[in-house]
């Protein structure tokens, strides 16, 4: 789960760490109101979007007056920011975070992940603050420094000191250096974090160390244990598709295709994406139903697919291994008479009791259309896609 | 022989008296795994399925000679039970739960090395579908009857993208020697090098088969793994080729993230490896049939 910057910095600031004073606003007027009380001429207006790149996105803007801010503010309040970490559609924006001007000395990258390899908690930072990760690594890898944390004893001053001798850091500002990195680290394990990324982290020119910018992510499966940090769940920048499959306990991904998928388990539905991709379609969605696929959720899937304009035809991919195949077809045949579903429905059922199965697909009446393999599955939904015009949508029967 | 589990190989369940657990025990029975009793803290003595409930893995252990354990228990205390496992001496447990914190499976994994390696315990999980030697022991919730006995060793990340291909090789009359699911969390027991590792050393083993998945870095450690250490044919597979970047595609585990984390460049790091990739997943038995074909 995704934070906005002014949660993440207030939660990073209980922890020691440094950040600019800063005010949050929902509105044009409230933002330059918040501008006054913070004082000074120069204030940062930061639309609040579960999205980085927002710089070049032209969501943040430097501004010197009460106009200024407020003209800045009645462009962004309302508008949908588009950049290269959002789809086209673009994050909305409802809230504004107003901050102090800081004079800048120089610009840090930090980051805390999950490192997959060594298993643990790693560091990584770089000197290029500013620039995105990916750049730093791709332009100026020996300018990153790593280290990882011994899950048994925490991270150690000693560490924070090296990153902080190896970035160059005036050594006057080291032990301001370790609070810095000491914070990250006991937010990032307190909260359960997945990612804290301070980009940049910044030396101010009277020797401060402050985070301009934070993002924090959580860990979905930990967030039982963390109560207040689920109360920061921020709808409005989530895909209302996936916001009601969340809230119905299904994991689906929103894409911009148009054939709906419905299948048992993450992996052959990744797998069902990708086949449709080959025979030549755009999938709609990831969806995993998980590995009962039960009549009940069977249902579930069809309204939450259904519910996306622009599916043209949905094709059911289920494994039945320990269920069988025949209540599974069942599930499927009862669903469909409860969901309204005017587009063309296939269906490839697998595992045990496969015949059976097919047989109450084909007895049901309904105009399913049946395939055996997952290629053929595909292909046919592919076919039934092309072949119908968006102005018809009437399910077409076949033998 | 087959890895990992056998026919003779005692095993406990932890969470026995769990619907599901309850469901998966008497399946588990059925299919031949020599399931000896299980674990559930406050309900020793007990019997669930004619087996003897204990209060404590080393409880089971010592009164039953348990060598193996499967842990049910729900994502809270989950980390918690396979610790105790590794604690009372069990040499392996199959976690199937799905939804343990990533920072519990760290704890996990830092525990777990504290044991000299002839005593550390092998995990594979969590958010796993089991282990499967077929005609001999199920350790897991994977359905028996779609495995063949046979030489086809199987690792993978995903449930049913494996029983897929397990079923797809019964189609052309090809046998199993073990299945082992590494399950799809960030954080797992095992990799792919571990058990590729032990698949190179089973006699039972002919040929590989792999099912990868975007994000992570250890489809490409097992290509470098292989290139230098494994002789026998690899088949692979590796989902999510339309997976968005940055998305997480159910398993906790399946999002790009960094650079060769992405379906397409797993693809061509593994085939630079020596890896015959099969190009869709329903070819998978297929591309294992040719290769067995041109290795005959």
């Amino acid at each position: 789960m995704d934070i906005h910057e002014y949660q993440a910095k207030e939660i990073l600031a209980k922890f020691g760490v440094g950040v600019p004073p800063g005010a949050l606003a929902y509105s044009p007027e409230q933002a330059a109101y918040r501008a006054r009380e913070l004082g000074g001429d120069t204030w940062v207006v930061k639309a609040q979007v579960h999205a980085g790149g927002r710089g070049k996105a032209g969501g943040v803007k430097v501004c010197h007056s009460d106009t200024e801010i407020v003209e800045t503010c009645e462009n962004l309040f309302g508008s949908k920011l588009v950049t290269h970490q959002t789809d086209s559609n673009g994050k909305g924006v409802y809230r504004v975070y107003v901050e102090g001007g800081v004079p800048i000395d120089r610009e840090i990258y930090l980051g805390f992940v999950l490192d997959r390899s060594s298993q643990r908690v790693m560091i990584v930072a770089s000197a290029e603050g500013g620039m995105e990760i990916e750049d730093i690594s791709a332009d100026k890898p020996d300018s990153i420094v790593r280290s990882t944390v011994e899950p048994a004893v925490g991270l150690q001053d000693f560490q924070c000191r090296q990153i902080a001798f190896k970035l160059g850091i005036d050594p006057a500002l080291t032990q301001s250096m370790v609070r810095t990195l000491q914070g990250c680290y006991r937010a990032f394990r307190e909260h359960d974090a997945t990612m804290v990324e301070i980009n940049p982290l910044v030396v101010t020119g009277d020797s401060r160390i402050l985070a301009l910018d934070a993002k924090m992510t959580f860990d979905d499966n930990a967030l039982f244990r963390h109560p207040h940090i689920s109360e920061l769940r921020d709808k409005s920048q989530e895909d209302p598709r996936e916001s009601r499959a969340a809230d119905r306990g299904l994991s689906y991904v929103g894409l911009e295709g148009n054939i709906g998928c419905i299948v048992n388990g993450a992996g052959l539905a990744m797998a069902t994406m990708d086949t449709i991709k080959l025979a030549g379609g755009e999938p709609a969605n990831f969806l995993d139903i998980g590995g009962g696929a039960t009549p009940e959720r069977v249902a579930k899937a069809f309204r939450l697919v259904m519910s996306d304009d622009n599916v043209q035809a949905v094709l059911v991919n289920i494994f039945a291994g320990i269920n069988r195949c025949d209540w599974v077809a069942e599930g499927v045949v009862q669903a469909l008479r409860e969901v309204q579903v005017n587009v063309p429905v296939i269906v490839r059922l697998a595992g045990t009791n496969v015949e059976e199965g097919q047989k109450i697909l084909a007895k049901s009446g309904l105009p399913i259309i049946r395939a055996t393999t997952l290629m053929e599955a595909a292909e046919r939904s592919v076919e039934a896609w092309q072949n119908d015009s968006p102005g018809e949508t009437k399910l077409r029967a076949v033998k | 022989m087959s890895i990992l589990i056998d026919r003779n190989t005692p095993v406990i369940v932890q969470g026995i008296t769990g619907k599901m657990a309850r469901f998966h025990t008497a399946d588990m029975v059925k299919y031949g795994t020599n399931v000896v009793g299980g674990v559930v803290p406050g309900k020793g003595g007990m019997t669930v399925e004619s087996l003897p409930v204990f209060d404590t893995v080393s409880d089971a252990v010592e009164k039953t000679g348990a060598e193996a354990s499967l842990v049910f228990v729900p994502p809270p205390f989950a980390a918690d039970s396979i610790m105790e496992a590794a604690d009372a001496g069990i040499k392996y447990c199959v976690c199937i739960t799905d939804g343990i914190p990533a920072q519990d499976m760290i704890q996990v994994k830092r525990y777990m090395y504290r044991y000299p390696k002839d005593k550390r315990m092998v995990l594979t999980g969590p958010n796993c579908a089991g282990t499967i030697s077929p005609g001999k022991a199920l350790l897991g919730i994977m359905p028996g009857h779609i495995y063949l006995q046979g030489n086809v060793g199987i690792v993978g990340r995903s449930g049913t993208l494996g029983y897929e291909a397990a079923a797809q090789l019964k189609a052309h009359g090809i046998g199993v020697s073990t299945s082992v699911g590494i399950g799809g969390d960030p954080i797992n027991g095992s990799s792919f090098k571990d058990i590729l590792k032990r698949f190179e050393d089973d006699d039972d083993t002919h040929i590989i088969c792999m099912i990868g998945e975007i994000g992570g870095p250890q489809e490409a450690e097992a290509a470098a793994y292989i290139k230098d250490n494994v002789k026998k044919p690899v088949v692979a597979y590796v989902a999510g080729l339309t997976a968005p970047k940055g998305r997480t595609m159910g398993h906790a585990g399946a999002i790009i993230s960094a650079f060769g984390e992405s379906a397409s460049e797993k693809v061509e790091i593994l085939s630079a490896a020596g890896v015959t990739v099969a190009p869709n997943p329903a070819v998978i038995g297929d591309t294992i049939a040719k290769v067995m074909q041109q290795a005959a």
